[in-house]
């Protein structure tokens, strides 16, 4: 094979003529120079790449991508980006949606769009609220959380969105943060190499109905204390010094956070994000407590399992590797099958 | 003995059993068998929503009607002459249907003291003279069926299963019907167990040689063939038949045919028939829910597949939101409602044409779209294919409304020649199409169909976004201008009311009826026989049946406005009926039954013999 000719294309091919109409200050903007700034890498020309969203403030999103792009219906995105990734192989085709859209109204495509491993790239912008409908707690809001339609406090249990996905078979899972440029991009790489669903949590700062909600994982005081930057075949400690790490409890489920200096070098976990039971990307998942202290980024899980899409393919072809005849005669040859009598 | 031979016209049987007895497969394939034969046939299978219900017991009670004449008939017959009763439920059950005179062959091992207190009968029904008024043939089906399989390396259990072949092989030789493709299907269907089709072969052989031999059987009956245009036939179902309309859209559109789909009835089976067909291009994928169903469809359309979604009423309900985008997005895609009882579960196994209103207006916002109703069984192949035509052409979706009776129905078919069938090549857009030769605009529309481009991903420089906010004329950018607004909404109205639909056509065979009865979908068989009953008495009326409901057709109002009165029959409180008459100001009557049967012919006779009464 030859090599891919090099296309060239740079961020601003991939900015649409429309006029972005997200609130000054959103965390949205950052995710959308940052996508914008990733897309050259693919070396995929414009046309053939597709972003499909549902409704919601993040679900503006493909108007301002210059590829093609439909914003459909509220939690339906997988749906339909499910039936043009079957019938379309050639495509790259991206989900943009966010923690109402994603995780409420559209839960079961997401679970289902997921077990089959549909070859689709999922960005999920949690700001956990709703933002368009202004102000009303979502699925991933904290309990007691008080807004419009909860002046005393939410009385629903959180999501946790990658728990979720990897109850739900997710192949590929992952985090990332709306103002790190550098490592939001490094895990759009990551998904976009994975063969199948790959779902991307984004915590995406609302800064009108929800500021501040990741202030613990960006703020120079408790950021690097706080987030878990997760690399493959890397033992995971973070801290300012490196001063926690995470080990499996001995005789206990899951994995917690320790303090390194406790701790020999053999106890501490070597992230490896291709094992294949989902339980050890689950543990991780369940690290972060309410204040989001030891919240890991980065790539959780990663496996490989054929592709709902590269399954319907191989039936396709297989079935139409039989045909010898034009589709006209095969029709006429279905038509006249089974129990027939001619009248002279 | 030599028996006597009796030639009919007309014969309506049905076989009727406990859910568990085989009667649909029995009722199939002596319907292959009368089609084989070259009668004309419809039939009516009818059976409990429950896959097994309580043995022996009225709700359990599962029955296959077929009418088979040596001319062309309509409908699978108001009354059965010949009623094949496996168990004392199936007599109650079906008892009142039949005429005084029908000949009943009961299944007389199934008349046990228990069978019979079970459906409340305080005595045999064989043994006093409630049947007086019949021709009863009491048969020892089970035990007859046992020792003839005596030999046979099979279980008792399987044995006593075969008896529908030994009740299928006593009504073949009753009435004459070649039995090899029988044969032929019992080795297909048990290919992986060659005892069973001996077995039911035995069976099949024992019942015939039972007709031949008794001597309650005294006369064999013919029915000769019906004359009918010349070619080849098959017997069809109308969910069979509209399964292959799709696959025939994907050979003449050379598109991919997508269905998407949740399983529903009585509609499962077009997704159960369409998933074989991967050699032609169709892919099918049972969704997790009737919204993914439909929106993977609409998500392959956008791709450039011709999307399908099928289901019945309650998925339609579930599919509104998405079919309003679809309406926004402008792109092609069938829906297909094999409509049955409702509201909510209401009787899934019946029939009913209730989702008019929902097909014609049941979404949120002006939310057009065509919609047709295939009037048979055969029929159902070409409004399938009509459906995509509309949706292809006019990149529009289109609701078409089967119902239980068509779908589950089945009649001979003459089999259309491929090159015939029309053809559905699109073009999609390859270019630039503003003024400056550069710009793409999505929603610049084709003057003579108001199409906007189907431009799918994958085509170099016409990357552009769709959705479901309102879009601005031609350029297809968010608009929330008033007057954009209110123009986008009319033109979506429009485009649909100008899609060209065929003049209806009225049939009058005395040029001078006063009354016309127009009907919709399936009552088409039972209006066309009712109609014929009177002619045939000497009476004028004329029949006109709609396919398209929207657009309705152009000379639609001209025609009804040209009788004295207007009928029409309904399998609901009067929808159409409310259209009639909200549209053309025409007094129309409704005549509306929901029992979740078709209408006999003859309680529409009766019907209309009374209005022409009163003219």
């Amino acid at each position: 094979m030859s090599e891919p000719v090099a296309l060239k294309l740079t961020a601003k091919d991939f900015k649409s003529n429309q006029e972005v109409r997200w609130c000054p200050g959103c965390g949205d903007y950052a995710i959308l120079a940052a996508v914008q700034g990733f897309m050259p890498e693919l070396n995929i020309p414009r046309e053939r790449i597709v972003f499909v969203s549902g409704i919601g403030c993040s679900s503006r999103f493909p108007y301002y991508m210059n590829t093609y792009g439909m914003h459909s219906i509220h939690g339906r995105a997988p749906a339909i980006a499910t039936g043009l990734s079957t019938t379309r192989p050639d495509l790259s085709v991206w989900v943009v949606t966010g923690d109402g859209d994603a995780l409420s109204i559209g839960g079961n495509h997401l679970i289902h769009a997921l077990r089959r491993n549909v070859n689709l790239k999922i960005l999920l912008f949690n700001n956990q609220i709703y933002g368009l409908t202004k102000g009303q707690y979502s699925p991933t809001s904290e309990v007691g959380k008080i807004t419009k339609s909860t002046p005393v406090g939410s009385a629903d249990a959180p999501f946790n969105p990658l728990s979720l996905a990897l109850g739900a078979e997710a192949t590929f899972v992952a985090r990332t943060i709306d103002s790190d440029r550098k490592h939001l991009q490094s895990v759009l790489r990551a998904a976009a190499e994975h063969e199948g669903s790959a779902f991307v949590e984004i915590y995406q700062n609302c800064n009108i109905f929800n500021d501040g909600a990741f202030e613990q994982l960006k703020g120079p005081a408790t950021r690097d204390d706080s987030l878990i930057r997760l690399e493959h075949n890397q033992p995971i400690t973070f801290g300012r010094d490196g001063q926690f790490c995470v080990v499996h409890p001995p005789g206990g489920f899951g994995l917690e956070v320790r303090e390194t200096a406790a701790t020999t070098a053999e106890e501490i976990v070597v992230h490896d994000a291709t094992i294949t039971d989902p339980a050890y990307a689950f543990a991780l998942s369940r690290l972060p407590g309410l204040d989001l202290r030891n919240t890991p980024i980065g790539v959780l899980r990663s496996v490989r399992r054929p592709s709902y899409d590269s399954v319907v393919q191989e039936q396709l072809d297989a079935a139409r590797a039989t045909v010898t005849e034009t589709r006209e005669q095969q029709f006429a040859g279905l038509l006249h099958s089974g129990d027939t009598w001619t009248i002279n | 003995m030599t028996k006597k031979i009796r030639q009919l016209d007309r014969v309506v049987i049905r076989f009727a059993g406990d859910s568990g007895d085989g009667m649909q497969l029995t009722g199939d394939r002596f319907t292959s068998e009368t089609a084989q034969l070259g009668n004309d046939i419809s039939t009516l299978p009818n059976f409990p929503a429950e896959i097994r219900a309580p043995a022996g017991t009225l709700p359990g009670v599962s029955s296959f009607q077929v009418h088979f004449a040596d001319y062309d008939i309509l409908t699978p017959g108001d009354s059965p002459n010949v009623l094949v009763a496996m168990n004392p439920a199936a007599l109650k059950a079906n008892l009142a249907d039949l005429p005084r005179g029908a000949d009943i062959i009961v299944n007389t091992d199934e008349f046990t003291r228990r069978n019979l207190a079970k459906v409340g009968y305080q005595a045999n029904p064989l043994e006093d003279d409630s049947l007086a008024g019949y021709t009863v043939h009491p048969v020892a089906l089970t035990s007859m069926t046992v020792g003839a399989l005596a030999d046979h390396e099979v279980s008792k259990k399987d044995a006593e299963r075969a008896k529908n072949m030994f009740a299928l092989g006593l009504l073949s030789w009753m009435y004459s019907r070649p039995y090899e493709s029988t044969l032929r299907f019992l080795e297909r269907k048990f290919a992986t167990r060659p005892e069973l089709v001996g077995a039911n072969v035995a069976a099949f052989k024992a019942g015939w040689n039972f007709g031949e031999t008794t001597e309650d059987f005294a006369v064999r009956y013919e029915v000769k063939p019906a004359k009918m245009p010349p070619g080849t036939y098959r017997n069809i179902t109308g969910n069979a038949a509209l399964s292959l309309g799709l696959v025939a859209a994907g050979v003449r559109s050379e598109l991919l045919v997508f269905l998407g789909a949740y399983p529903i009835t009585p509609a499962s089976d077009i997704l159960h028939e369409l998933s074989k067909h991967k050699r032609f291009g169709v892919l099918t994928m049972q969704a997790e829910d009737e919204i993914a169903a439909i929106g993977a469809a609409l998500g392959a359309s956008y791709g450039g597949a011709l999307g399908v979604t099928t289901t019945s009423g309650p998925g339609v309900a579930l599919k509104s939101e998405t079919i309003s985008l679809a309406v926004a997005l402008e792109l092609p895609l069938v829906i297909v409602d094999v409509q049955r009882a409702g509201p909510s579960t209401g009787m899934p196994t019946k029939t009913e044409q209730a989702d008019l209103n929902m097909a014609l207006f049941g979404r949120h916002g002006e939310a057009p779209v065509a919609v047709l109703a295939p009037r048979s069984p055969a029929d159902c192949f070409y409004a399938a294919l009509e459906a995509a035509r509309i949706a292809l052409t006019y990149r529009t979706p289109v609701l078409l409304l089967s119902d239980n009776y068509v779908a589950n129905g089945s009649e001979p078919w003459l089999l259309p020649d491929v090159e015939s069938l029309p053809d559905l090549r699109v073009d999609f857009a390859t270019r630039p199409n503003g003024e400056d030769g550069a710009t793409f605009l999505p929603y610049l529309r084709d003057p003579e169909t108001l199409a906007r481009p189907w431009a799918v991903p994958g085509t170099p420089g016409l990357e552009h976004r769709i959705g479901g906010l309102e879009k601005a004329d031609k350029t297809g950018d968010i608009s929330y201008d008033p007057a954009n607004h209110d123009f986008m909404v009319r033109t979506r109205a429009t485009r649909i009311e100008a899609i060209p639909v065929p003049d209806l056509e009225v049939e009058d065979p005395d040029g001078d009826a006063q009354v016309l009865v127009l009907g919709w979908g399936s009552t088409y068989g039972p209006i066309g026989a009712a109609c014929r009953g009177l002619r045939q008495r000497g009476l004028s009326v004329a029949q006109a049946h709609l396919r398209h409901l929207a657009p309705m057709p152009a000379n639609l109002g001209e025609i009804l406005r040209s009788y004295e009165r207007v009928v029409i029959p309904e399998m609901n409180l009067g929808q159409l009926a409310h259209v009639i008459r909200a549209r053309y100001l025409v007094d129309a009557i409704g005549y509306n039954q929901v029992h979740g049967l078709p209408f006999t012919a003859n309680e529409l006779e009766t019907m209309l013999e009374e209005v022409l009464k009163n003219v």
